[in-house]
């Protein structure tokens, strides 16, 4: 079943307060080497049959209306991945 | 349902406000609390909305009918659990299409007032601007806070003066305020700053603003709970106006009779 992959990131002006939250538990174990880290999310549609333009175009619609909130966060992918590929 | 049915939660008789009368026209005016699935504050709204002298009335998020309603509150609480982001599917709600709407009518249309959830719930349904993400020491946090009222011309604020402060509780893990700084000055200069916190940025919000509005001023939205500072023995231990007792704040009580008399005119 193929699936639509959105990623939706919070705008980089905006302070991300869960990702800062991160970037000071690496070092805790040890991982030293980021500078920082901001946090995302990651939506898998699923579509039964083929993706069409119409029904990527309604990913489209989803990532801008529902899926994220324009004021404080970007899409940053709306993308077909076909069964199997990751 | 009628002031007089109201399941109360709380212990004691629900004692209408004195600046209102019982039979006088305040409780002709009908106000409209919306319940969401996760919502948990309705209940302490329409009891607001009782002390103060009006008429509160259940509504479901799920109806698509206002029932004729003169405003509408939209409660505090974790809508739909908060999934995806606070307010965000509660915004495409059957009830929400009515009520966006109506309020969006100029200086005539339907008072709205978002608290907490209730005010992620406007901007993510576009009748405010802005948003609310996480606070910026991730805690949630629960204390009494002191604010200064910024513009006491909204529908919701009329019966404080502008720069007064008060006392009401604050109770979010989301509650910081971010928009760009276009909009943020367009706010500033509009005056929609409608309260503002005091003292200590609780949260990280831009600007310190605690609740803002839309142009005409019939829609408003805050962040800490006016509805847990009505009634003494249940509201903070403390108020911005004068000495009270354990509990005794009431500071939240005008943000309701408000919209009751500019409603009754």
């Amino acid at each position: 079943m193929p699936r639509i992959v959105v990623d939706v990131m919070p705008k980089p002006e905006i302070l991300d307060p869960q990702g800062k939250a991160i970037a000071g538990a690496l070092p805790r174990i040890g991982l030293t080497g980021f500078a920082s880290v901001r946090q995302g999310k990651r939506f898998e549609l699923s579509v039964d049959g083929e993706v069409t333009e119409q029904i990527l175009e309604q990913a489209h619609q989803a990532a801008a209306t529902l899926l994220s909130n324009p004021v404080i966060e970007d899409v940053t992918r709306v993308e077909v991945i076909e069964e199997d590929a990751s | 349902m009628t002031s007089t049915s109201i399941e109360t939660p709380l212990i004691g008789d629900v004692q209408p406000s004195t600046s209102g009368d019982a039979d006088g026209p305040l409780s002709e005016v009908r106000v409209g609390v919306v319940t969401f699935p996760g919502s948990l504050d309705d209940r302490d709204a329409m009891r607001a909305v009782t002390l103060a002298g009006g008429s509160a009335v259940r509504l479901w998020h799920g109806d698509h009918d206002l029932q004729d309603v003169d405003a509408v509150i939209i409660p505090g609480g974790f809508s739909y659990g908060d999934y995806l982001r606070a307010g965000a599917i509660s915004r495409f709600a059957p009830l929400m299409e009515q009520i966006t709407a109506a309020a969006s009518g100029g200086t005539d249309a339907l008072p709205v007032l978002g608290i907490c959830n209730g005010f992620q719930v406007l901007t993510e349904a576009h009748l405010l601007p802005g948003s609310m993400i996480k606070n910026n020491h991730l805690h949630f946090l629960c204390r009494d806070q002191r604010l200064r009222v910024e513009n006491a011309d909204t529908h919701w604020t009329g019966e404080y003066w502008a720069g007064e402060e008060v006392v009401i509780p604050l109770k979010n893990q989301d509650g910081q305020f971010v928009a760009d700084n276009r909009t943020l000055d367009e706010l500033e200069g509009e005056g929609r700053v409608v309260f503002r916190y005091v003292d200590e940025n609780p949260n990280g919000s831009r600007r310190n603003i605690a609740g803002i509005s839309n142009t005409a001023g019939n829609v408003v939205g805050l962040m800490p709970h006016p509805e847990h500072a009505v009634e003494a023995g249940f509201g903070p231990d403390s108020s911005a106006r004068e000495d009270v007792g354990l509990r005794g704040g009431t500071d939240g009580l005008g943000v309701f009779t408000s919209v009751l008399r500019k409603l009754v005119g």
